[in-house]
């Protein structure tokens, strides 16, 4: 077995940085690409404008459907969806699309939440003033709804960073399974394990904190 | 030509019928009362002429011009004459009073910025809060914020101003205040429809008194003729039982 001596050298270092950067990459590039895409499903969810009540069914299915799948399936489906139309696409690319994929279901009914939250007489409001939908959403609902997304939202995407583990099971070497190869190449499980764990809680934690920031910057002054 | 002509205005919610075929007019100037028991329509009546609910049936007419409600820009133009103030003032809760001014007239009517800004300050000096330009509505009393959304609606220079019971929310201290700005308003000479269970106040206020009751108009005169000979028996009930107390 391996010592102490042998796991803390720049190899290790290199290769437990590159795992941590693909946990990274899946997690904020999905969540991002997620918040967006949820952001367009919600506002399409709330429209009562009868033209879109096509694309509201849809976007109602989606959401209804893919926070019912487990992640796992998720990733699964799109690894085989993803090889039969574009085989050369990389691993670590087919899991940061099944984290997108899940993440808007999830994130598009944290925002919908949110924007529900605002009170109706406040929209009026802004409406009787002859503001078009856009510049209410801007300058009405949104500072108000941020409050109420931003939290479980925030949470959601920290708790993510760990369901990114399940890219494992594509062969993704993340955080999760380089801790595994760790293992496998003979240092001891407290140590491949234990640096795992202390990196997840290090990058857990900055985010946290930057979702804290972010909100004190955009939540609405009302109670100040 | 009158200003407002509505004419057999209906609207309801699902199968129910909220307003019945209310018909009445307002000149230029006039100050129009809507008065009736809780749930004869006057909300309602208010709610359909700014947009908020759609008519189901009948006519508005501005100027001569009918109002299509179901188009968005004829809304859009609708909404740069007329002006509505809320029960709950609506004041958006993120914005200090002074924004709360400017928004509108920015966005909407294209006025610059330090154009708007003078004009809300001089707004908010009218209604009397020419010191509470940065105050957020959290931060003012109920009298205060309604005070602050009729300078919000006049910011938008309507010719039309809706008032939708906006003294039933406050405290019965701060009426009076939201009152005496009604009044000064009542003097520009700009045309006012309101809801109000004040009836002294619109006895004294109006130039004509409409009294409804489900949803319907069942008279319509001057304060003088509904409050002391009114010809139908409803609003002779409607008078006493507000009187006994």
């Amino acid at each position: 077995m391996n010592g102490a001596a042998e796991f803390f050298t720049t190899d290790t270092a290199a290769f437990l940085a590159g795992a941590l950067g693909r946990t990274l990459w899946m997690t904020l590039l999905g969540c991002t690409l997620g918040f967006l895409l949820g952001g367009v499903l919600a506002l399409v969810r709330r429209t009562r404008q009868p033209l879109l009540a096509p694309a509201r069914l849809l976007a109602g299915l989606y959401v209804e459907t893919f926070r019912r799948l487990p992640f796992l399936v998720i990733l699964i489906l799109v690894l085989f969806s993803v090889q039969a139309v574009a085989p050369g696409l990389s691993l670590l690319g087919i899991a940061t699309i099944a984290v997108t994929l899940a993440a808007t279901a999830y994130l598009a009914e944290i925002i919908r939440a949110g924007l529900d939250a605002v009170p109706r007489p406040q929209v009026e409001g802004a409406e009787v003033l002859g503001l078009s939908a856009l510049d209410r959403l801007r300058f009405v609902v949104l500072p108000q709804a941020w409050g109420v997304i931003l939290p479980p939202a925030a949470a959601f995407m920290v708790m993510f960073v760990k369901d990114t583990a399940l890219a494992s099971h594509l062969g993704v070497v993340e955080l999760a399974f380089a801790g595994k190869i760790l293992v496998n190449k003979g240092f001891s499980p407290t140590l491949g394990f234990g640096a795992v764990l202390v990196l997840y809680a290090l990058v857990s934690w900055p985010l946290g904190r930057a979702a804290a920031h972010l909100e004190k910057k955009l939540v609405a002054p009302r109670h100040r | 030509m009158s200003l407002l002509d509505i004419a057999e205005l209906s609207a309801g919610y699902g199968g129910n019928t909220i307003l019945d075929g209310v018909s009445l007019t307002a000149e230029r100037g006039d100050i129009v009362s809507l008065i009736g028991p809780s749930g004869s329509g006057k909300s309602t009546l208010l709610r359909v002429l700014i947009g908020l609910t759609p008519p189901t049936g009948g006519t508005v007419r501005i100027d001569g011009a009918a109002v299509d409600y179901a188009d968005s820009a004829a809304l859009k133009a609708l909404r740069r004459r007329m002006s509505i103030v809320f029960q709950q003032f609506n004041l958006f809760q993120n914005m200090t009073a002074l924004d709360n001014l400017t928004l509108a007239p920015v966005r909407t009517l294209g006025v610059a910025r330090a154009e708007a800004e003078a004009r809300g300050c001089d707004l908010l000096a009218k209604v009397g809060l020419a010191d509470k330009a940065g105050a957020y509505p959290a931060q003012l009393s109920g009298g205060q914020q309604q005070r602050v959304a009729i300078a919000r609606a006049l910011a938008m220079q309507p010719e039309i101003l809706l008032l939708d019971e906006v003294t039933s929310a406050l405290d019965p201290e701060r009426v009076g205040e939201v009152l005496d700005t009604i009044r000064t308003l009542a003097e520009t000479g700009i045309t006012m429809l309101l809801v109000s269970h004040e009836m002294g106040f619109v006895r004294e206020i109006s130039t004509k008194v409409v009294m409804m009751d489900a949803g319907r108009v069942v008279e319509a005169g001057p304060p003088a003729s509904i409050f002391e000979s009114p010809r139908e028996t409803r609003t002779r009930s409607f008078m006493q039982a507000i009187i006994r107390h």
